[in-house]
């Protein structure tokens, strides 16, 4: 039966992801895999990207030909800006993110509860050094905060869940979640299924959701 | 006539104490006052606490270099890894780590510079790093009570320096630097160049030289490469 359901790719995720964000946003894009909707926003659309360490207006990873040693982006990349970006300081920029100025900031996450909370920096009370980088400011920050992932672990377990039980980054701030399997909404009443991939039923959803579902009509 | 141009390094490092806190400005490879850390291994001071978002990558420059020689009590960041000589301390119970969310680090350290002692922010509350302090109920938004983030010292990289201590950076160096720059008692500059008074233009100045109290000529080139698309 699995067989039959058409998962997304990865980087289908992130073209999906890409496609609900308007022209206009400022958005910071979490380390992994929601760094791939950079390269998946539609073309034409004006899209403005943040960076903690300082950037507004990030361009794609640099190449050898235009890599410029002394711009790099949070994950420690080399890029390159686009015309109109500007450059400023830590402080100023967690302003950004703190005072409500970043449209959209998308995660990945272990956990993501039915009340919002999101757990995506340590899997341990334990370990084995402790650190959480910017997470916790961007998760109680921006104004939309969205979660990308697999809907579920490796070994088949749900991400998305009644509690959290790892360690919270922020409580009852994601909106919204794009994983391999659906879209879905964080509502007042939980999940609400928005979209499914093909080949999917309700029911095999559900069992791959550690709470209860409803869907969109 | 002012100068807070140093020649030497023993000059750039004079007066740091055992027990000082140290900001190290800096993030990735860029901005890393890499020369000033190591000069501050030589100087010898002990017991340091030392403030910097990350505790350093290659074993064999920057912060690594001071704790491999037992100069570190505590380390306060956001992101303590991709160091294995921190790693080893602190698995050892060697070196004492606070963790703080980068932009409660930030704001931490402008508000010491900015003379407020404490605020309330939104981030960490409700997590474990939110345990132990005070919290607030506003306009029905729970905010934890972060406290001022001052040094004793703060080393800086910077691109461009005058006599006086007026600064610009490069690229994304400015991140940390900027800010750490305003929170020390004494603030020490590494500059990849000295231009004439006057040569950095009004408006382009990003650290007036009021927070500025020693620079040192140091060109030390580009920053490593640290990855590009493939």
């Amino acid at each position: 039966m699995t067989d039959t359901i058409q998962r997304l790719s990865k980087p289908d995720m992130a073209r999906r992801a890409a496609a609900d964000i308007p022209e206009g946003w400022y958005v910071n894009l979490g380390i992994g895999l929601p760094t791939m909707i950079a390269d998946s926003i539609p073309d034409g659309r004006e899209v403005i990207l943040h960076s903690e360490n300082g950037i507004l207006g990030m361009g794609p990873l640099a190449t050898a030909e235009n890599v410029d040693p002394w711009m790099v982006n949070a994950g420690k990349q080399n890029v390159t800006l686009v015309k109109g970006a500007a450059l400023f300081h830590h402080a100023d920029s967690f302003a950004m993110i703190r005072g409500g100025h970043i449209d959209l900031c998308v995660l990945g996450a272990f956990e993501v509860a039915e009340n919002g909370d999101i757990a995506n920096w340590t899997t341990s009370q334990n370990d084995r050094v402790p650190a959480v980088g910017g997470a916790m400011d961007l998760a109680a920050g921006a104004r939309n905060l969205w979660v990308m992932t697999t809907h579920t672990t490796k070994t088949g377990e749900p991400k998305l869940v009644e509690r959290c039980t790892y360690p919270l980054t922020s409580s009852g701030v994601v909106n919204r979640i794009y994983t391999d399997l659906a879209v879905i909404e964080v509502t007042a009443s939980g999940f609400e299924v928005i979209e499914m991939v093909d080949g999917l039923s309700r029911d095999e959803l559900q069992s791959k959701t550690g709470a209860g579902l409803t869907f969109r009509a | 006539m002012i100068n807070k141009q140093v020649a030497s390094m023993q000059e750039a490092m004079a007066g740091i104490a055992d027990g000082s806190s140290v900001l190290v400005g800096g993030f990735g490879a860029v901005g890393q006052p890499n020369i000033l850390i190591e000069a501050l291994a030589e100087h010898g001071a002990r017991d340091l606490t030392i403030i910097a978002n990350n505790a350093g990558f290659d074993p064999d420059i920057g912060l690594p270099v001071l704790m491999k020689r037992g100069l570190v009590r505590k380390i306060v960041c956001s992101f303590p890894r991709g160091s294995s000589v921190f790693d080893e301390l602190y698995q050892a119970g060697r070196i004492e780590l606070e963790v703080v969310p980068q932009g409660t680090l930030a704001e931490r350290i402008r508000a010491a510079g900015a003379g407020i002692p404490a605020f309330f922010t939104p981030t960490s509350a409700g997590t474990q790093l939110a345990r132990g302090k005070e919290t607030r109920e506003i306009d029905g938004r729970t905010y934890v009570l972060e406290h001022a983030l001052p040094g004793d010292v703060a080393l800086v990289e910077a691109w461009n320096a005058d006599r006086w201590g007026n600064l610009t950076y490069r690229g994304s160096g400015r991140n940390f630097n900027a800010v750490m720059a305003m929170a020390a008692k004494c603030t020490i500059v590494q500059a990849q160049h000295i231009v004439e008074l006057g040569a950095i233009e009004p408006d382009d100045v990003m650290t007036p030289s009021i927070f500025v109290d020693r620079v040192i000529h140091r060109p030390c080139g580009d920053p490593p490469i640290a990855a590009i698309a493939s």
